[in-house]
């Protein structure tokens, strides 16, 4: 298991299960389970046993490694400088000695196994892929400055439609040379990878860095901060030359062109950083910038916000496999909840994934007549944009 | 016949009990280097209610019962010795109250030091508690119940002092508040009742198991400072402290003693922690703690250390992260200590053994000590790394551990939180009409000898 040297080394302090005030749990599977089992350094002295074969891989251990939201909070508040930054990919070596062993929960099975055959974790045919744009005014990528990239949420779930049409809508508003690639996009990868499914994200990657290649595409425009991470930092790695931006970088930059029509009626907004964008890529301004520059938009903070933002609870891949959902601890429902005490109106997303999750949660929290989960272009669209 | 996992399962639900390897595995183990003892079940119960129903089924099928807080003691006395049930608390995390006026906190006994810390922050900025070392998921119950100490140890004693009250379910199941809030719907103090709180300070949960304290809070004052006065001879250091502590200025007072860096190897550091409301309060405390070391001052024998603003911001940090990296210098993720209770007036031969000691066990070490109440005495720390995967390396830092606590208690000293030997030693060493006093009352209270069996035992 690569990393493995580093596991011994962990002593357990509990720095990694807090933001950096220590308000709250801040790591979504200790939160939710309360073991210490579930807890980053209960997984690595575990995988230590593992390894030295005190431990088999039985379906608790299972759980306990794909639990793992891959949210980075660990790697952030871990005060152990000297192995810190390695902290998730020794987890997501652990996952991989699973999958390689064929160890794996049945959820995670039923993401990957379509995935594989299907290239798309839904079981759908590619052609619905692009269906979101129908009848909308993006185009198929024909040499326009950017691909924008929807992703597998963006094109199969509804609330991910919805977002996918809301920033193309935007982008096109803003004068931004886009196109899709529709019923040829294929999955990004970035969750199989977090799922230890190394050598199938490799294919995914090379797969897309080909089809890139052959259309020409430079820059790329990605709807989900996953996407935006696999593509600008896993392609990367593999070869691939892309000028990645996440949307909310993209509109940052034009939204001081947008025009208002007309004063708005005050909004109250929190923003929820999306652990792909912010923790992973370090990206907490984009979406301020952009809430900052509306009319009538008062931005209120979480408690934990920007680097101690508390995960949705769908990363790791357990937006699909949903090992993190049920219950009061559940992420998405804490994260609801702390959203809902700021007094904010609305809950803005920058992530598919995280739209999601947000919305079930608010159902299941009984905060629907309170809050309501809008991407950031769906903020800025609702204040009657003129241009 | 319904099973012992299933009865649990009934009284905390089904999502917190566990008979599963991989919890038996790692709550088996603490971070210091003590061996696996593994217990049956670990359960995470959610209130007061939940914990008495276990603790009378366990009376009931004679299990015996560990409860747990963070499980960061490091000497070991949250493993199960004879097997049983660890209840870890930390599901019991919430801060109940907090009374401004009475600057007194009562929480949970599974409430962490950040999140109480965290809370004062936000809702009582003119509040604080005394923070121990610990890193910040301690919890206030784990630390008040060993006799722990902290940043405000100086200016209030032990963290067992700053008690006002408890709630604890008995090992008969029944739940007794112990203290003001016996008789009163305020926690405000342990006086004047019959103070039957010490039957559960410092028995390493062999008596009960507390599910509610109250603990006091103390002013946070606008402005803090940190003054380091450094001597190298290690035999002036309990005059100095009876100097520093006779000013009655500082929150807490620390001395270190490091081989690295280098420029800190042979020299004792006495690290002063005050704090004022104004600035003005600030520089006159800072001059009446220079005056109390003048005549040091004057003869040149010792003197402060010029702090550049990172360092003093670094020293003030609480909790302090950097304690917990003792435990990466040697690449091994491990570090325990023996904090030995004892006399300030024993300071140089305390530090003189640990040198010795490291130097016999070729041991990476550091020592220290935490000054408790007005120089009434002082946590003195021995604290050795050693690396988890190398099983030689963690036998050395045993014996190395070992050896202190014989030096502690030969010295003077009682060792603090002791682990399973040091117990031993300790009893051997123990009044005989106390240690008769001991297994009275836990025959009393714990006719079953369920209550973290092991513990406080001759054999």
């Amino acid at each position: 298991m690569e990393h493995a040297e580093i596991l011994h080394r962990c002593f357990r302090c509990g720095y990694c299960k807090f933001p950096d005030n220590y308000v709250d749990l801040n790591c979504p599977a200790y939160l939710k389970f309360r073991f210490e089992t579930y807890s980053p350094g209960g997984r690595m002295w575990l995988l230590r046993g593992l390894l030295k074969g005190d431990l088999q891989p039985s379906a608790r251990m299972q759980e306990i490694l794909f639990s793992c939201a891959t949210c980075g909070n660990c790697v952030n508040h871990c005060t152990m400088t000297g192995f810190k930054d390695l902290l998730l990919e020794a987890f997501t070596a652990g996952k991989e000695m699973l999958v390689q062993a064929g160890k794996l929960p049945p959820p995670v099975r039923d993401y990957l196994t379509p995935l594989l055959e299907h290239g798309n974790p839904f079981k759908l045919p590619a052609k619905k892929r692009g269906a979101w744009a129908a009848g909308t005014a993006a185009d198929l990528y024909s040499n326009q400055e950017y691909l924008l990239y929807i992703g597998d949420v963006g094109s199969y779930t509804d609330r991910g439609r919805a977002m996918a049409l809301s920033v193309s809508e935007l982008l096109g508003r803003l004068g931004v040379s886009f196109g899709i690639l529709g019923a040829r996009e294929i999955s990004d990868g970035n969750d199989a990878r977090a799922m230890g499914e190394k050598d199938l994200f490799e294919e995914l990657a090379r797969r897309n860095l080909d089809l890139f290649r052959s259309a020409g595409i430079q820059k790329v425009i990605t709807l989900s901060p996953h996407g935006f991470h696999a593509l600008k930092n896993g392609y990367a790695a593999l070869g691939g030359e892309l000028q990645v931006f996440h949307y909310t970088q993209i509109l940052a930059k034009r939204i001081n062109k947008a025009a208002f029509t007309t004063p708005e009626p005050p909004l109250k907004v929190c923003y929820h950083d999306p652990c792909y964008l912010g923790r992973h890529n370090q990206e907490y301004n984009a979406a301020r910038k952009i809430l900052f520059s509306l009319p009538g938009i008062q931005l209120v903070e979480m408690e934990r916000h920007r680097q101690n933002a508390l995960c949705c609870g769908g990363g790791g891949g357990n937006f699909f496999t949903d090992i993190l959902g049920g219950g009061a601890d559940a992420p998405a429902r804490v994260r609801v909840r702390e959203a809902a005490a700021t007094g904010a109106q609305v809950l803005a997303v920058a992530c598919p994934i995280c739209a999601n999750m947000f919305e079930d949660a608010l159902k299941v929290e009984g905060l629907e007549d309170r809050m309501h989960v809008k991407d950031i272009s769906e903020v800025v669209l609702e204040r009657k944009i003129s241009s | 016949m319904e099973s012992i996992k299933a009865k649990l399962a009934k009284i905390v639900g089904p999502d917190y009990v566990s008979d599963q390897p991989e919890e038996r595995y790692l709550y088996a183990m603490d971070p210091g280097t003590m061996p696996p003892r593994k217990p049956d079940f670990v359960v995470l119960p959610e209130n007061t209610a939940q914990v008495a129903a276990i603790v009378r089924l366990a009376n009931m099928e004679k299990i015996p019962l560990v409860p747990m807080g963070a499980g960061l003691v490091l000497s070991g006395l949250t493993r199960a010795l004879k097997g049983g049930i660890i209840l870890d608390m930390k599901r019991m995390n919430r801060i109940l109250e907090v009374n401004e006026i009475s600057r007194y906190a009562l929480v949970e006994a599974g409430a962490s030091q950040g999140m109480l810390q965290a809370h004062l922050k936000k809702h009582h900025p003119g509040l604080k508690h005394s923070m121990p070392d610990a890193p910040p998921m301690a919890t206030l119950a784990g630390n008040v119940l060993i006799h722990g100490s902290g940043h405000l140890s100086h200016a209030a004693g032990f963290h067992s002092d700053m008690l006002n009250g408890l709630e604890v379910v008995l090992p008969s199941g029944e739940i007794a508040s112990l203290g003001s809030c016996a008789v009163s719907p305020a926690w405000f103090a342990r006086a004047p009742l019959p103070d039957l709180a010490g039957l559960f300070l410092g028995w390493a949960g062999t008596t009960g198991i507390v599910t509610k304290l109250a603990i006091k809070l103390y002013p946070r004052y606008k402005y803090e400072d940190i003054l380091i006065f450094v001597a190298d001879k290690p035999e002036t250091v309990p005059d100095i402290l009876y100097r520093i502590t006779g000013a009655q200025i500082a929150e807490d007072i620390t001395a270190w003693m490091t081989p690295k860096p280098l420029w800190a190897k042979g020299f004792q550091h006495i690290n002063i922690t005050f704090a004022a409301d104004s600035k003005e309060e600030l520089i006159w405390k800072r001059n009446l703690l220079r005056a109390a070391v003048k005549p040091y001052l004057e003869s040149k024998e010792a003197g402060f250390m010029p702090l550049p603003p990172p360092m003093k911001h670094r020293f003030l940090q609480v909790p302090a992260s950097d304690l917990a990296r003792f435990a990466d210098i040697k690449k091994g993720g491990g570090f325990e200590y023996v904090g030995a209770i004892m006399p300030v007036d024993r300071f140089p031969r305390a530090y003189q053994e640990g040198l010795n000691i490291a130097e016999r066990f070729q041991a990476a070490y550091s020592l220290g000590a935490r000054i408790i109440g007005v120089n009434h005495c002082m946590m003195f720390f021995y604290a050795y790394a050693f690396n988890r995967a190398d099983a030689a390396d963690v036998e050395r830092a045993q014996q190395a551990l070992e050896a202190t606590n014989t030096a502690v208690l030969a010295m003077g000293g009682i060792p603090w939180k002791a682990e399973e030997p040091a117990q031993k030693q300790i009893l051997a060493k123990m009044n005989p009409q106390m240690l008769g006093l001991m297994n009275q009352v836990r025959a009393m209270l714990d006719p079953n000898g369920i209550m973290n069996p092991g513990n406080w035992e001759v054999n």
